[in-house]
C-alpha cells in the first residue's frame, strides 16, 4: 500500500492539461444590494482535492461556499460541479454537504439521530442506516456517546458529530465552514491530521473555508487566497509561501521582510536591486522584470542570518543595529533596524543550546542572505 | 450583599405580601366556611364543595369555558405562530410594518373597545351571538399573546439548523415540521398556555360577544355576584385558584429540572 505522504506527493492534477474540473466558478459575482461580496470570479477545483479558501473575515469566502452549497444563488457566472449547472437547484438536491461553523447540531436529537438524519432523508433502509450510522460512530470514535443529545458533548466531541453527520451521505464534495474554528489550540492540531486522514481514506473532495494560514498550509493540497472578493492566488502551500504572486499574498502568508527599489541591471532572472540608502541587492529569483520598473523585493525572516561581523562569503549583507531580540525556545527573532531606518526582521532556530556569536541589544549587526533565498514582485 | 433584615424591609415585604394575598386567603378561608353568610365564620365545612357540584348552571358554565379556551387556544396558537414565523422570516414585504403593528394592537387595546367592536361585527354579518362568536373573539384576543412569546424563541433561532437540515436533503416543509417545530416547541406550548389562561379569565370581551346557552364560568360567577355573594363562588373560585397554581408549580418545577439537569449534563461534557 502506499503511504499517504507518496499519495500526496503524486496528487497534482492541476498540472495535468488534461485533467477535468471538478467544481468550476465561472465568472461568478454575488451582489448583496451595493455590496459586492465576490467580484467576477473564476476558480477550479478538482476531484479528491483538499482545497482551501483562505482570506481575512468578510472576504468573500464564506459566500463561495454558501453559494456551492445552494444557499445563496449568484448573482452572475455560474457554478459547475462535475459539468452539470447548479443554477436553481435548491440545497436540498446537491450532492455536496457542508459541517456548519457553529456546527448547527439538531438540539432535540440523539449523536445517533443526528447521523441519520440525511440518510432519512434519502429514504434509505432502516436496516442500512443504522449499519452506516454504526460506521460513522466508530470512524469519529464516538461509539459510547450515540445515545446522547448535544448538549452532553464536549466542543472536540461536538465537532466530530458534526462532521460525522456531514460526510454520512457520502457526498460528491464536503464543504467545510472554519471546521477547527471552534476548538482550542491543542485539539485543533490533532483534528487537523485526522481531517486529513479522513478525506484520504473517504476519497472525497474537501473545500474548506478558513482566516487561519497555519491551517490552510498544514491540510489543503491548493491555497485559494481571496480578498474583497478576488482571487489573488491559488498553489500549493509551499508555492504561496515561497513564491507568492503578490505584495498582498506574501504579506498575508506568514512574516515578510519587503524592500522597495527599481531593477538597476538584470539578465535572464538574475538582478541587481537598487533599494535606495546604498542598499543594493542581488537576486536570481528576478522573473522576467525589466531594467528600470519598480519592484519589491521580499524576503521570509527564517532566511535572513544575523551576524555581529560581516560574512566573508555573502553576496548581500547590510550593516544595522540589533534592535529587539525575542526568544521563543526554538527560535529567536532578531530586529534588526538598518541604518536607513528601516527594521528587518530575521528568526533563527536554535539547534545549538548556546550560540558560538551572542548578539544583544543596540549591538552592531550584519544582516545577509543568499541571492536565491528571496523573490521580486512587481505587482 | 447586604443581608441583614431591617425593620423597613421587613415591613414593606408584609405589607406587600399582605396586600396581594390577603384577599385570595380570605377567600379559601370563607369557601370552608359551614355558614350561609359569607362574612361571619361558623365553623369548617367543606359541604360548598359538595353543593357545587350539583349546581347545573355553574357545571354547564365551567364546561363551556373550557372548550371555548381549549379551542381558541388551539386556533390562537397556529395563527399566532404563523404570524411570528412571517414576521420574523420575511423582513423585507410591502407592509411589513402595519402587519407587525396591527398584530400587536390588541395588546394594548382597551377590552371594551375590543368587545364592542366584536359584537358589532358580528351583528353585522347576521351571525347570532353563542358559542362560536366567543371562541373567535377569544382567538383574536390570544393571538396576539401568542405571536410574541413565539417570536421572542424565532428571533434567537439559529437559522443555520434549517439550513443543515436542507443541506442533509430535507425540503422546507419537511425541514419546517422536523426541526423548527420540535425546536421552537417549548414557546409555542408557553403560548397556548398563556393564550388558554387569558380566554379563562375573560370576562369583557366573553359579555359582550356571547349569547344564551354559551354562559362562560367568569360571566356566571358575576352574575351569581351581583345577586350576593355565596360560598358556593368562594368554592368555585378556590377550584379555580388551586388548578391554576398546580399548573404554574408542575410547569415551573420540570423547568427548574430540566435547567440543572442541563447544567449537570453540560459540566460532565466538559470533564470529558
Amino acid at each position: 500500500m502506499k503511504s499517504l505522504g507518496s499519495i500526496r506527493r503524486d496528487f497534482a492534477p492541476w498540472n495535468d492539461p488534461n485533467a477535468k474540473p471538478y467544481i468550476q466558478f465561472d465568472n461568478v459575482t454575488k451582489k448583496f444590494g451595493d455590496f459586492t461580496a465576490v467580484n467576477n470570479l473564476s476558480l477550479t477545483i478538482f476531484e479528491r482535492e483538499f482545497f482551501a479558501l483562505l482570506g481575512a473575515s468578510g472576504c468573500g469566502k464564506s459566500t463561495l461556499l454558501r453559494m456551492l452549497a445552494g444557499f445563496e444563488e449568484p448573482t452572475a457566472g455560474r457554478i459547475l460541479l462535475d459539468g452539470q449547472d447548479l443554477r436553481g437547484i435548491p440545497p436540498y438536491r446537491r450532492p455536496v454537504n457542508m459541517m456548519f461553523q457553529s456546527y448547527a447540531l439538531f438540539p432535540h436529537m440523539t449523536v445517533e439521530n443526528n447521523i441519520a438524519f440525511g440518510l432519512k432523508q434519502d429514504g434509505m433502509p432502516k436496516p442500512e442506516i443504522a449499519s452506516r450510522v454504526a460506521e460513522m460512530l466508530k470512524l469519529v470514535k464516538l461509539e459510547q456517546f450515540a445515545k446522547r443529545k448535544p448538549h452532553q458533548l464536549s466542543g472536540g466531541q461536538r465537532q466530530r458529530v458534526a462532521l460525522a453527520r456531514s460526510v454520512a451521505k457520502r457526498p460528491k464534495v464536503l464543504l467545510l465552514d472554519e471546521p477547527l474554528g471552534a476548538l482550542d489550540k491543542k485539539l485543533r492540531e490533532e483534528t487537523q491530521f485526522e481531517l486529513m486522514d479522513l478525506q484520504q481514506n473517504l476519497g472525497l473532495t474537501f473545500v474548506v473555508v478558513t482566516h487561519d494560514q497555519e491551517e490552510a498550509m498544514t491540510m489543503a493540497d491548493r491555497i485559494a487566497i481571496i480578498d474583497k472578493g478576488e482571487v489573488m492566488q491559488v498553489a500549493t502551500p509551499a508555492e504561496v509561501y515561497e513564491a507568492p504572486g503578490s505584495r498582498f499574498v506574501a504579506g498575508f502568508v506568514g512574516n515578510v521582510n519587503m524592500f522597495e527599489g527599481k531593477i538597476a541591471r538584470g539578465e535572464a532572472g538574475t538582478a541587481s536591486i537598487d533599494a535606495g540608502n546604498g542598499i543594493t541587492i542581488r537576486t536570481e529569483n528576478a522573473g522576467n522584470a525589466a531594467a528600470g520598473a519598480a519592484v519589491t523585493f521580499a524576503i521570509r525572516p527564517e532566511k535572513i542570518k544575523v551576524s555581529s561581523k560581516k560574512p566573508a562569503e555573502a553576496v548581500n549583507a547590510i550593516e544595522g543595529e540589533v534592535y529587539d531580540i525575542a526568544y521563543l525556545g526554538d527560535m529567536t527573532v532578531f530586529h534588526v533596524r538598518l541604518d536607513d531606518g528601516q527594521v528587518v526582521r530575521a528568526s533563527t532556530m536554535n539547534a545549538a543550546r548556546i550560540t558560538e556569536d551572542p548578539l544583544s541589544w543596540n549591538d552592531r549587526a550584519w544582516v545577509s542572505f543568499r541571492p536565491d533565498a528571496g523573490v521580486v514582485l512587481t505587482r | 450583599m447586604n443581608t441583614t433584615w431591617s425593620r423597613f424591609n421587613v415591613t414593606s415585604i408584609v405589607l406587600g405580601f399582605a396586600f396581594l394575598y390577603l384577599p385570595i386567603v380570605l377567600l379559601i378561608v370563607f369557601s370552608f366556611n359551614e355558614s350561609k353568610l359569607v362574612t361571619v365564620w361558623g365553623g369548617f365545612s367543606t359541604r360548598w364543595y359538595v353543593s357545587l357540584f350539583h349546581n347545573q348552571g355553574l357545571m354547564d358554565a365551567t364546561w363551556v369555558t373550557a372548550r371555548v379556551g381549549v379551542i381558541s387556544a388551539t386556533v390562537a396558537t397556529v395563527l399566532g405562530t404563523l404570524a411570528a414565523l412571517t414576521l420574523t422570516r420575511y423582513t423585507r414585504f410591502r407592509g411589513r410594518l402595519l402587519f407587525s403593528g396591527m398584530v400587536f394592537a390588541p395588546l394594548v387595546m382597551p377590552e371594551v373597545i375590543t368587545g364592542l367592536s366584536l359584537l358589532l361585527l358580528f351583528v353585522a354579518i347576521g351571525l347570532d351571538r353563542g358559542f362560536l362568536t366567543v371562541t373567535l373573539a377569544h382567538i383574536t384576543l390570544t393571538m396576539c399573546f401568542v405571536a410574541v412569546v413565539v417570536q421572542s424563541r424565532l428571533v434567537s433561532f439559529d437559522r443555520s439548523l434549517e439550513e443543515a437540515a436542507m443541506d442533509l436533503g430535507a425540503t422546507p416543509v419537511k425541514t419546517f415540521f422536523q426541526i423548527t417545530l420540535p425546536v421552537i416547541m417549548p414557546a409555542i406550548v408557553s403560548g397556548w398556555m398563556l393564550a388558554f389562561t387569558l380566554s379563562l379569565d375573560d370576562l369583557v370581551i366573553a359579555s359582550f360577544t356571547s349569547g344564551p346557552g354559551a354562559t362562560t364560568l367568569p360571566m356566571k360567577i358575576y352574575s351569581q355576584v351581583r345577586l350576593g355573594v355565596t360560598p358556593e363562588i368562594n368554592a368555585a373560585c378556590t377550584i379555580l385558584i388551586a388548578v391554576v397554581a398546580v399548573g404554574v408549580i408542575i410547569a415551573s418545577v420540570a423547568n427548574k429540572r430540566r435547567e440543572v439537569q442541563r447544567q449537570l449534563d453540560e459540566r460532565a461534557a466538559q470533564r470529558g
